[in-house]
């Protein structure tokens, strides 16, 4: 039985910056034992495109760089860079931007009985209730947020 | 007189098989500044021309103020700030990107030429004809949902009229279809002034109004003989598409012929020590235009003048060719040099300089000759260090790094973008913000 210190191994790292063609990853078919590569996985098959991976609507999609810590519960946190698609629809449970006096910002959309509201995940911060909230629009759905782990 | 519709080339009238639809962008460069700013909409937004001179662009809010197109801004200063219009300088980074969402969504859709940066002709073959008002509804909801963008959709047999239809369109649901067969035609042409017609200009108009054609009904019904003689084939097509009859194409290829950088200066400048910082710097952006497209140019114009309201008015080009096309900064800094000192002119205040790259050709396919295959290693060289250069930009956010030449000062040549939005969708260091 394989147990959990198996790991696939999907990409290298190298130093040039993505989404050019010629700077993707190469991706390993096989899964491999924990740090030793089979011989047999010198051949590369297809390469890896992260901006591929990552921007699934590449017109409805646009990169914004978020501030501040109400949304630390959902593992976004201070300067990260949330992607953002347009094209999806707000749905219940969704993290989304949203148009609050004046302001995008970023929270977890929640249908609840008779109410909608907008979420933080952190206690210090508010919810909002935006049922008849008619300012208040949403701006997009966040599908990814990127940080540099410490 | 009405045309003769029984000859030969009319035959492809209302060719049911074939329409275009014009979509355009409602107020483009004002919607792109409210769309990452939830506090502006419904707002009076104006944009302002390069060098902050005129109003380029007002938002809904904006023209309900009365605030004419083209006005210079210190003319009106203190009524824009009486009545809080927000000021914007131009940002084509981000108008740029915008536009490019929106070409590839209608593309997406249909066959398109964009026409302008805020504006494409879609073309309906057969099996979209028959839905034609659904095509242009899907159109415009993807854009408006996807981009968060309004734009109004023209739909005719032919572009002056599908120019037409989309006029008609913003002042009412945004959709609008113009068909010379459908029964209020006529009663639409007489209420619209000849001079709104695509491709009639001011001079035109003069003149048809001298002869006292004054709506588009009357030029549609104007013979053709006479519209040949006073306004040549080009005034003959555009009566050919108000009977839509679709004659007027437009050519765009994908290589352009030519790229141009040139700026007005915030300030006139005299030395010939700045003026060389501008074109520098306008050579190092047109190079990496360049190299970002995977472009060659076969040579470079450097181009001068003064305001041409000066006392002393004064204006030059001078042109070279590369020893081979190319696209490295360096190997063109010197001949931008070179050429600048040809023209360059002593106690002349100069208002603009530009450059000018032609012969572009693509980097591929293209033909070493055996100048550049001497120095091959060099060139490879070279081509590691642009390359590096442009990555690290990118990185880093523009002019991170920068050539000598284009000085280290925030020299007084520079544009004035007082009021500019700092955002630009692609570059990570200029990102629109979010609160969390």
């Amino acid at each position: 039985m394989k147990s959990s210190h198996i790991l696939e191994l999907i990409g290298m790292a190298n130093d040039t910056s993505f989404p050019a063609e010629k700077d993707c990853l190469p991706l390993y078919l096989s899964t491999v034992q924990a740090g030793f590569p089979s011989p047999a996985d010198d051949y590369i098959d297809k390469k890896i495109n992260l901006h591929e991976f990552l921007v699934r609507n590449k017109s409805a999609t646009f990169f914004l760089k978020a501030h501040g810590e109400s949304m630390l519960g959902a593992g976004i946190y201070d300067g990260d860079l949330l992607i953002v698609d347009r094209s999806i629809e707000a749905s219940h449970n969704k993290i989304v931007i949203a148009a609050i006096d004046g302001e995008l910002t970023v929270k977890r959309l929640l249908r609840r009985a008779r109410q909608v509201v907008l979420a933080p995940e952190n206690p210090d911060y508010p919810e909002f209730d935006i049922t008849h909230k008619e300012h208040v629009y949403i701006w997009g759905v966040v599908t990814y947020a990127i940080h540099k782990v410490q | 007189m009405p045309a003769d519709f029984s000859s030969e080339k009319y035959k492809n009238i209302l060719n049911p098989n074939m329409l275009w639809a014009l979509v355009d962008c409602n107020n483009f460069y004002a919607s792109c500044e409210e769309l990452f700013r939830p506090d502006l909409k419904n707002k009076p937004i104006v944009v302002l021309s390069n060098n902050d001179g005129c109003i380029v662009a007002r938002s809904k809010k904006a023209k309900e103020l009365g605030i004419p197109m083209g006005e210079p801004e210190y003319k009106i200063r203190s009524f824009l700030k009486l009545h809080h219009v927000a000021v914007f300088s131009s940002n084509y980074a981000l108008y740029g990107d915008i536009s490019a969402r929106v070409m590839q969504i209608i593309g997406d859709i249909c066959p398109c030429e964009p026409y302008s940066i805020d504006e494409a002709f879609c073309q309906m073959e057969k099996s979209l004809v028959q839905n034609s008002f659904e095509v242009a509804k899907l159109i415009r909801d993807r854009i408006q949902k996807w981009v968060g963008i309004t734009c109004s959709v023209g739909i005719a047999p032919s572009k002056t009229l599908a120019k037409l239809a989309n006029h008609l369109a913003k002042k009412g649901h945004g959709i609008c279809m113009l068909h010379p067969e459908q029964e209020n035609f006529e009663d639409i042409l007489k209420h619209i002034p000849v001079g709104e017609i695509w491709g009639i200009g001011k001079k035109q108009t003069e003149k048809l109004l001298r002869y006292s054609i004054k709506t588009a009904w009357d030029f549609k019904n104007t013979p053709e003989e006479w519209v040949q003689k006073h306004f040549t084939i080009t005034g003959l097509k555009t009566l050919r598409e108000l009977h839509g009859v679709s004659c007027i194409d437009i050519d765009f290829s994908d290589t352009p012929k030519s790229l141009i950088c040139s700026r007005s200066f915030g300030v006139r400048i005299q030395s010939f020590q700045e003026l060389l910082e501008a074109v520098s710097s306008f050579t190092v952006r047109g190079s990496e235009r360049l190299r970002h497209k995977k472009l060659v140019a076969s040579g470079m114009c450097v181009h001068i003048r003064t305001s041409p309201h000066a006392e002393n008015c004064y204006r030059n080009t001078a042109g070279a060719s590369f020893p081979y096309p190319l696209n490295d900064t360096k190997s063109m800094l010197p001949v931008a040099k070179g050429l600048l000192q040809q023209i360059y002119k002593e106690n002349y205040y100069y208002m603009k300089a530009g450059i000018l790259f032609y012969g572009i050709l693509p980097v591929h396919g293209m033909q070493k000759n055996f100048l550049s295959l001497l120095d091959e290693n060099k060139e490879q060289e070279t081509e590691k260090l642009m390359l590096a250069l442009d990555t690290i930009n990118k990185r880093y956010g523009k002019r991170t790094i920068k050539f000598g030449a284009e000085g280290i000062t925030s020299a007084a040549w520079h544009m004035k973008q007082e009021h500019k939005s700092s955002y630009d969708p692609q570059d990570l260091n200029h990102l629109p913000p979010v609160k969390l």
